[in-house]
């Protein structure tokens, strides 16, 4: 990995503490976030100035070492069909999906979507999983390695500024049951603390909890790239997370249930650009 | 609430009881609910405000400042998500800070509140499982400071 971009990392985070102990002799800040109006916004919103800067310049963007080095696996024949990515999709970024005509252009802004294969919903990890072992009969990436986070950055890049569109709340959607599933789940209580995604990231957004500023937990950046965890993370490593704080008993990677989440809060996120790869604290 | 309940907390641990692990997850002590507080002290000690006060900063304790402002300015960080706590001590009595601290959900069941001398909750952390946020003394110990915040 680029060990440059990693210190300048560590320089800013050290700069953002800084920064925020300054603001920290007033003792609390107020929410100044209108967490009233019903709008939806990213946690691009509530993050430090230095934060959005790196997310702003792809040559800034501490995530971009790991999808460099997915587009050279996207070029490269693999497994023992010995094709690779490009062969049938094109270029990252060719809109009209090389030879099969499936581009990746899109698929971050209207993943996950129902697999008939499975019969459930399927994520962009997954889907790339499903083309390796299915298409170039390769060995499938590891859910959280290095291979998969560029990868899926590099497909949900190409969807950057598209917004989220998500119709699983409709009855006859194929996703309608699992969105169904992934609500129940939004605003069910867990852990020793006893607390639901909704008491933190609907009833509170924009609220300081203690140092954090609370954002509507929204996944249009995923995956993120994130300060603490000096490395890009799945949508799923943050759900771990959110779930560990309140000492509740986390899921696994690319578990069913994971997945109902991630369909509705993909639906929560409607109208949202993709930010993919973003920075986050 | 008008009638008086008797709340034994070991229900609670009984049903997280297949799954305990813990040799540590004591007996929760008895405790009865009037009037939505609870009267009695947990340990029939009185309270330290001072050790009430560093388990109310303790990020693995209380954490009470994740979601309170306290008069605490040596704290750099203090949440917003509940209720100022500057002269809680002369809006609620002793009853209702014990109950606000062993189970708020019995005051308000919508609270983002925890509960710190409960069990049972759903999918708890499995080294979690069967234990409470808090121990009685604790819970009295965090009493006792909250009643000197005049
Ligand atoms: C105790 C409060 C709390 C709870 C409960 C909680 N989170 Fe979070 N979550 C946070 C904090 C703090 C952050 C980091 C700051 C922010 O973006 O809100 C965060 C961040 C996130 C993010 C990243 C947002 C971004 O822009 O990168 C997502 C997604 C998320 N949470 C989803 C969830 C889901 C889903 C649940 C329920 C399973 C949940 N959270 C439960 C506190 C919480
Ligand atoms: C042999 C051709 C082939 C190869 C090689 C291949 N794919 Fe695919 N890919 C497809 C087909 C065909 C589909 C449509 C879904 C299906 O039929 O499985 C697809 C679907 C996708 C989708 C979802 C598109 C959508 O709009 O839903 C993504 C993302 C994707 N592939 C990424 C990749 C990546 C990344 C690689 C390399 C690791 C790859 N594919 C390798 C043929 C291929
Ligand atoms: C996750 C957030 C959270 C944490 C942690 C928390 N509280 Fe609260 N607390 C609240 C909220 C929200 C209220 C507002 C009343 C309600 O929701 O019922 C509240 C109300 C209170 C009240 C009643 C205040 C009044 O004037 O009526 C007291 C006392 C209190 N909390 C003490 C504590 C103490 C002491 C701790 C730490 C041991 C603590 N709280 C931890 C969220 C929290």
């Amino acid at each position: 990995m680029n060990f440059k971009t990693i210190t300048t990392a560590v320089a800013l985070v050290g700069a953002s503490i800084a920064l925020a102990a300054c603001q920290g002799t007033a003792g609390y800040e107020p929410n100044p976030y209108d967490s009233m109006d019903g709008g939806i916004w990213s946690g691009y919103k509530t993050a430090s100035v230095e934060t959005q800067a790196m997310q702003n310049d792809d040559f800034e963007n501490p995530a971009m070492p790991w999808v460099d080095a997915a587009a050279e696996l996207y070029d490269k024949a693999d497994g023992e069909a010995n094709v690779s990515c490009a062969d049938c999709h094109g270029a990252p970024d060719d809109e009209t999906g090389g030879l099969k005509h499936i581009p990746m252009k899109g698929v971050g802004a209207s993943y996950p979507a129902f697999d008939p294969e499975t019969n459930k919903p399927i994520n962009i990890e997954m889907r790339i999983n499903q083309c390796r072992t299915k298409y170039q009969k390769a060995k499938a990436y590891k859910y959280e390695s290095d291979e998969m986070l560029g990868m899926t950055g590099l497909v949900a890049m190409q969807s950057r500024g598209m917004e989220r569109v998500s119709t699983a709340d409709f009855p006859d959607d194929k996703l309608n049951a699992f969105w169904k599933k992934g609500e129940e789940f939004y605003y069910q209580r867990r852990g020793q603390l006893d607390l639901a995604c909704s008491n933190c990231h609907e009833d509170n957004p924009g609220n300081m909890i203690r140092a954090e500023r609370l954002s509507q937990g929204q996944s249009n950046g995923f995956p993120t790239y994130r300060l603490k965890w000096q490395k890009p993370g799945s949508l799923h490593r943050r759900f771990r997370g959110c779930n560990k704080n309140i000492r509740a008993q986390p899921y696994g990677y690319g578990s069913d249930e994971y997945m109902n989440l991630e369909t509705y809060l993909a639906w929560r996120g409607r109208g949202l650009p993709i930010e993919a790869v973003s920075v986050r604290k | 609430m008008k009638h008086a309940k008797l709340m034994t907390a070991a229900f609670g641990l009984a049903l997280a009881g297949t799954i305990a692990t813990g040799a540590q997850a004591a007996e929760l002590v008895n405790y009865k609910i009037v009037d939505e507080t609870i009267p009695q002290s947990l340990t029939g000690k009185p309270g330290d405000a001072a050790k009430g006060k560093k388990i109310v900063i303790h990020r693995k304790k209380g954490n009470c400042l994740a979601c309170h402002v306290m008069p605490i300015p040596e704290q750099q960080f203090h949440g917003l998500t509940g209720t100022d706590l500057n002269g809680v001590g002369s809006r609620l009595d002793e009853a209702t800070l014990r109950m606000r601290l062993v189970d708020p959900k019995v005051i308000n069941d919508g609270t983002m509140m925890p509960s710190f001398y409960k069990t049972g909750q759903h999918r708890v952390l499995k080294k979690f499982i069967g234990k409470t946020i808090l121990n009685a003394q604790e819970v009295e110990d965090i009493v006792a400071y909250l009643m000197t915040l005049k």
